[in-house]
């Protein structure tokens, strides 16, 4: 899958590795700004209030 | 030998160039299981990758970003504290009578800064009215909106993590009876000292009230109960650390002196 996408990337070899390691970034800030913080909630180790007062 | 590697090398370009002369053959069924089950195992290896990025960034990331809006919050309480920050002349201890108790800000409003010298010299942690994810979560410790605020006969409860979003309550078994922790607020620093803690289960909800674990009690006396959660990377049980108002100065009075060093620091004059 990933072998397939670099060949497809255009551009010659350079091109294609700047292009792969921009999409690697990208696919980074939008784990840490959207998925993780999502998936946080599920996680309980920050559950650090007592009963049902955690909002106020 | 390095005939050997000439031929193989000179081999190479023209076996593929045959590939892909030969017309297209048809994909077999064996063909297109390899091509699922390698699509799926990149999948796999990608998905475990994520997960454990996602620990780092929850045990490790969390904890800078929660720090440097901590500190943030912190520098912008100190630019707006009007009193000295270095303490008054060593005298005989003077009584400022009943220590001042200002209302509760809104939700998300700075209360004020805690020092926790057991917790290190670098521990000034701000404390925001309200115990919601966003309050927790990056600004540090979050003031249960049903429980007194400082100084007033009552329960002044706090909570916060003891892993991820800043650590701040990480510490929070080390604490020794008569250890001091000191709130400090536009009104001054109040000054309290350990007593307990106690760990129960997270429906507890009675270490809130006034005089913790004991419902309808009239509080004649300050305490500070703080939360977080309990084991330290388990969320299983509540550790709860119970404080009780020793003194009260004014703001005019500047810092206890043993946070004195802390408080220049932190107001950025140290």
């Amino acid at each position: 899958m990933y072998a397939w996408i670099f060949r497809n990337l255009p551009g010659p070899l350079w091109v294609r590795i700047l292009t792969s390691l921009v999409l690697v970034g990208v696919a980074l800030v939008l784990m840490v700004e959207f998925l993780f913080p999502w998936f946080s909630q599920f996680t309980t180790l920050t559950d650090s209030t007592i009963g049902s007062v955690q909002q106020p | 030998m390095a005939h050997q590697q000439q031929t193989a090398a000179s081999a190479m370009p023209s076996a593929r160039q045959e590939q892909e002369l030969r017309p297209r053959k048809r994909l077999r069924a064996s063909d297109v299981f390899r091509k699922i089950s390698q699509i799926l195992g990149e999948l796999l290896i990608t998905a475990g990758i994520v997960l454990l990025l996602f620990v780092g960034w929850e045990l490790w990331w969390t904890n800078v970003e929660a720090d440097a809006k901590q500190t943030e919050a912190v520098k912008s309480f100190a630019q707006e504290f009007s009193g000295p920050v270095t303490p008054a002349a060593p005298a005989a201890p003077v009584d400022y009578g009943p220590p001042v108790v200002a209302p509760a800000p809104a939700y998300a409003g700075m209360i004020g800064i805690m020092y926790i010298p057991r917790f290190g010299p670098d521990y000034t942690r701000p404390i925001i009215e309200g115990t919601g994810s966003d309050v927790l979560d990056t600004l540090g410790l979050g003031h249960y909106g049903s429980t007194s605020m400082p100084g007033a006969p009552g329960n002044f409860a706090v909570a916060g993590h003891r892993q991820t979003h800043g650590a701040v309550l990480d510490n929070i078994h080390t604490l020794v009876p008569g250890d001091k922790i000191y709130i400090q607020t536009a009104d001054g620093y109040y000054t309290y000292v350990f007593r307990n803690n106690q760990i129960v289960l997270p429906d507890r909800t009675d270490v809130l009230m006034p005089v913790p674990t004991e419902p309808g009690v009239q509080p004649t006396e300050s305490i500070l109960t703080m939360t977080s959660c309990n084991p330290r990377f388990g969320a299983q049980e509540r550790i709860i650390a119970y404080s009780m108002l020793d003194s009260w100065q004014p703001a005019s009075a500047g810092p206890p002196s043993e946070i004195a060093a802390q408080v220049a620091r932190a107001h950025g004059k140290g």
